[in-house]
């Protein structure tokens, strides 16, 4: 261990596992500008053409190249894999050929098989006989449980896109512990803590035991993954090259036992800095050296690949993996956390050109150097794979040791999960609140049974007491289908290579979501500053209105709207909180839709805004497109309203625009968009993506997708190649706002 | 008093330094052929909103984190700002109360009188300079440019930064002579900081066609990059000014 350790300053750390205590006694913090970074080294060149072709080849290949329908996959499923023994200074794939997926069946028997059939492959059978004779898996378990009421309500679209047949990742497992601690010190921490787990049998005891003996399990298959790339990672890292790898075969681990919808990477860049300055210092590595190690890391992050359904990539659309990494922030001690490593995580979206992972996430705070914001600015005007978020806002929450997972969401690393649940879609219960709890599509019963409303004119008053007893209802449904799934998800499917690198107790959070917040505060506003007419069909639902007059909109400053946003998320956080969830969980809430909004509001009537059915709801919390009458910096006034004290697990807004609406010259539109962050994060606001692009690009990669094959650009909270997007996605991009100057 | 508003737009980045709200005010005595808000020019018109100098303060004051992160602030532009000079300057007030930094975007085609009222509150001036010669300056906006020169020399010798911004049409303001008889006359002038070259486009011509106008300027198309280039540095050599191009 000393050995392993010499150079690094004392601490707790060093009895205990306390990643935190170890970066901050010993980070450099970095107030330097960019001028020390250097290009890709030749190997990592050489490597990443080659990764090139494939990601071509896939490209052609319908977007997946090649399955491996035979072995499910676990972590010590598949032999060692490689790309180029010579090229390669960070090894690790999930698989033994680069690109080449694996089925998780244990997420779910039913969507391996599907997912292998979508691409043309046919699951060994026998295969199949053992799952179904012999082990449930996760979304057979959900639906032996799923209620009448719960299949509904996902058939409908009012609650949808559940980890029911997927992984429900939002997991990170702190794969720092590995370079720094060595698997047996964190072997030998796990069996200490269930010595002491020993004189209470209660099924809460019982569970963590069980899930203790499957995390030493884990533990030992991890060290055998690295031992088959002939590594030994039972002790800590010796040098800076070691703690990369070691921190990776982590991450391997990870999405090799889960295909979770997140699987983010944490806080890692601060921490491998600690080791990079350390043979910096002592002339072992040049700064070449350095970088290549960052690079040839992200280039594996850049490969992680999970077989999905068609059904999955209507909703998260592009092949997201969200490896988040989380640069930046600052301590609660006043520094902050930049390192030069902060910069090179960066640097390889020059090295290896712009993508969407790793989700590169600056975490912004007043103390953040100037320099290291243009060069942030820089890159999201030139690349637009950069998301900002309000670390001033999220220390108070967190502290300073927190990584983000997913778009929005943060946690304290190692010592907190969180318990997905997507999203509801809260303009579709509005029109059940109009329509006495009846589906407006399907003409079902769904909701709360209430007469049809009656009255040529909507009253605010009565809609709001219909809508509160519906959101009630939808309430109590969600947490119950929440916690049904989490305990399945646990039972059958539960992560114990993550887990294994988290302390033994952790906080949980159930993560739940709201779809159409904008749509549902415009209808209410249109309702109780407008008329609104409601419009009955031959069934006697009310499928269309008549607006007469105007009404302010979510999106322009305007409190009249803006707080009618901020009582819904504030009313629907507390009705959520009054059902007991899963394993004592904290509620938390997101306004987050990824790519869904765009299928949500295919399954969503005619509101009472004037929106029609079918159209996309807006993304996240942004305004419907169309809606900003004032500019940016009203909607971005708006959206700053919203409380992230009762949406604790985010709030994702993207800001789209032209480069010459930013300014006349490079340092004129790095400075403003600068001020943009500045002024919108000091009112407290949460999470901004940058989008920094032409309307005219976007159109023609629409067109002709091959010549833009690298095009990224940012949407509701994660990064995705514009081409991988359908032809509904491209068009609601483009048709949603762009901020420019006529 | 009343201000005619038009609209309001927070997130401006071309209208003076920094992020800017931008007020546009509705009227203008001119008709210039080439522009590309005509909903501006009827002072009277149903479509703008009235605000109490008060009610639009209310708006601009939640700019303020932006204005002090950007060094930003208020820029009233339109239509002509200034046929609402008392309104201008009641806001102005309050904009000096507050630490919010003040501009103008005016054609300069205004009384002396308006200008003078408002100035004292002004940090900065972008002027139009639409020709320089003075019969093409009525062809192509309908009225005579000695007014707004002479507004020009004016608001110099008040030493307030000046922003200039040229249109440049082909055939109508890319004359050789005439841009540098205007680069020449602007040189002559102290307190102007630089010179703004905006490229003719025609995008808001569907507005003439809603509003029952005719537009003259169908022929014409925007300037190559190659001409823009060699304007600016014709401009630029001349004036000793710093140029911009869009």
């Amino acid at each position: 261990m000393q050995a392993a350790w010499s150079g690094f300053k004392a601490g707790r750390w060093m009895h205990e596992i306390d990643v935190r205590d170890f970066i901050q006694k010993n980070y450099s913090p970095y107030d330097g500008d960019s001028g020390f970074l250097t290009g890709p080294g030749e190997k990592t060149s050489l490597l990443w053409r080659k990764c090139q072709d494939l990601l071509q080849k896939e490209r052609e290949s319908q977007g997946v190249l090649l399955v491996d329908a035979d072995t499910p996959i676990s972590t010590t499923s598949h032999p060692p894999g490689y790309i180029d023994r010579e090229l390669e200074k960070i090894v690790g794939l999930q698989t033994d050929k680069a690109l080449k997926r694996a089925i998780n069946v244990y997420g779910g028997l039913k969507m391996a098989l599907n997912a292998c059939r979508a691409y043309g492959y046919e699951p060994d059978e026998k295969l199949l006989e053992f799952f179904e004779k012999h082990r449930r898996t996760h979304n057979d378990g959900v639906f032996a449980v799923y209620t009448p009421e719960m299949r509904l309500a996902r058939k409908v679209g009012i609650i949808t896109g559940l980890p029911d047949s997927y992984g429900r990742g939002r997991i990170i497992g702190d794969c720092r512990r590995v370079s720094l601690y060595g698997v047996d010190f964190l072997m030998k921490a796990k069996e200490n803590d269930r010595d002491w787990l020993n004189r209470r049998m209660t099924p809460e005891f019982i569970q963590l035991r069980e899930d203790m003996a499957g995390q030493i399990k884990s533990l030992q298959d991890l060290k055998q993954i690295a031992k088959s790339y002939d590594y030994d990672i039972s002790r800590p890292a010796y040098t800076a090259a070691e703690a990369v790898q070691h921190l990776y075969f982590a991450y391997l681990a990870a999405v090799k036992e889960q295909n979770g919808a997140a699987m983010s990477l944490g806080r890692v860049s601060t921490f491998l800095d600690i080791y990079l300055e350390r043979e910096l210092r002592l002339g072992r590595i040049t700064e070449n050296e350095a970088q290549e190690l960052i690079d040839q890391l992200v280039i594996k992050l850049r490969l992680v690949r999970h077989l999905r359904t068609p059904e999955y990539s209507e909703i998260f659309a592009g092949d997201p993996n969200w490896v988040t990494e989380s640069l930046g922030g600052s301590g609660t001690d006043g520094r902050h956390l930049v390192s030069k490593t902060s910069y090179r995580f960066l640097q390889t979206l020059k090295n290896l050109g712009a993508a969407p992972e790793p989700n590169m996430t600056i975490l912004w705070s007043r103390n953040l150097p100037r320099k290291f914001l243009e060069f942030c600015a820089e890159l999201s005007i030139s690349t637009c794979a950069l998301q900002y978020e309000n670390d001033d806002l999220m220390r108070d929450y967190y502290g300073d040791d927190y990584g983000i997972a997913c778009c929005v969401s943060a946690m304290r690393l190692g010592k907190e999960t969180q318990l997905f649940g997507a999203r509801c879609n809260l303009a579709k219960l509005l029109l059940y609140a109009i329509n006495g709890g009846r589906d407006e599509i399907s003409g079902q019963q769904v909701g709360v049974e209430m007469s049809v409303y009656e009255g040529d004119r909507l009253e605010f008053g009565e809609v709001m007491r219909r809508f509160k007893i519906q959101m009630e209802w939808l309430a109590e449904l969600y947490v119950n289908t929440m916690n049904l799934i989490h305990y399945m998800h646990d039972k059958y499917a539960y992560e114990y290579v993550q887990m294994a690198l988290h302390n033994t107790f952790v906080k949980h959070f159930m993560a739940f979501g709201i779809a159409g917040l904008s749509v549902v505060a415009d209808s209410l506003s249109a309702i109780r500053y407008a008329k609104v007419r409601p419009i009955k069909d031959e069934r006697g639902l009310i499928s269309d209105f008549a607006i007469e007059g105007e009404f302010p909109k979510f999106g322009n400053d305007d409190d009249r709207v803006d707080l009618l946003a901020v009582e819904i998320i504030h009313t629907f956080i507390h009705q959520l909180k009054r059902h007991p969830a899963y394993r004592n969980a904290q509620h938390t809430l997101s306004i987050l839709t990824i790519t869904s909004n765009v299928m949500y509001g295919k399954h969503t009537g005619t509101t009472p805004d004037g929106r029609q059915k079918g159209e996309p709801l807006a993304p996240g919390a942004n305004p419907l497109h169309g809606r900003e009458e004032k500019g940016a910096i009203a909607a971005c006034n708006s959206v700053a309203k919203l409380p992230y004290e009762d949406a604790r697990d985010g709030i994702s807004f993207t800001f789209s625009t032209v480069p010459e609406a930013l300014g006349k010259s490079k340092e004129e539109r790095v400075n403003n968009l600068l001020a943009l962050l500045e002024g919108y994060f000091v009112q407290d606001a949460h999470h901004m993506n940058v989008n920094v692009l032409n309307v005219e690009t976007l159109k023609e990669a629409m067109e002709h997708p091959e010549k833009y094959p690298d095009l990224t650009i940012r949407v509701s909270g994660y990064a995705v190649h514009f081409t991988k997007l359908n032809r509904e996605q491209q068009e609601e991009i483009i048709m949603r706002t762009f901020y420019r100057r006529m | 008093m009343i201000g005619r508003i038009h609209s309001i737009d927070t997130f401006s980045t071309l209208d003076g330094p920094g992020i800017r709200t931008v007020v546009f005010m509705q009227g203008c005595h001119l008709r210039c052929k080439y522009c590309h808000n005509p909903d501006t020019w009827e002072l009277k018109s149903l479509s703008a909103q009235e605000y109490s100098p008060e009610e639009l303060m209310e708006v601009i004051r939640r700019s303020k984190p932006y204005f002090i992160a950007s060094r930003g602030g208020v820029t009233f532009s339109g239509g002509e700002p200034l046929l609402h000079d008392d309104f201008i300057k009641a806001v102005f007030l309050l904009c000096r109360e507050e630490n919010i930094s003040t501009a103008i975007d005016t054609s300069l085609y205004v009384k002396p009188t308006a200008l003078l009222k408002v100035l004292p509150l002004t940090d900065l001036v972008l002027a139009d300079i639409k020709h320089i010669n003075e019969e093409k300056s009525r062809c192509l906006t309908g009225m005579s440019n000695r007014l707004n020169l002479s507004n020009l020399k004016l608001i110099n010798s008040h030493h307030i930064p000046i922003w200039i911004r040229y249109v440049i049409i082909p055939t109508w303001t890319d004359a050789i002579k005439d841009v540098e008889e205007m680069a020449a006359f602007v040189g002559g002038l102290e307190h102007i900081e630089r010179i703004d070259l905006l490229p003719y486009h025609s995008l808001g011509k569907h507005k003439w066609d809603l509003l029952g106008l005719n537009y003259e300027l169908n022929e014409i198309t925007a300037p190559s990059p190659e001409a823009l280039e060699q304007l600016k540095n014709i401009i630029s050599a001349i004036s000793g000014k710093p140029v911009y191009l869009k």
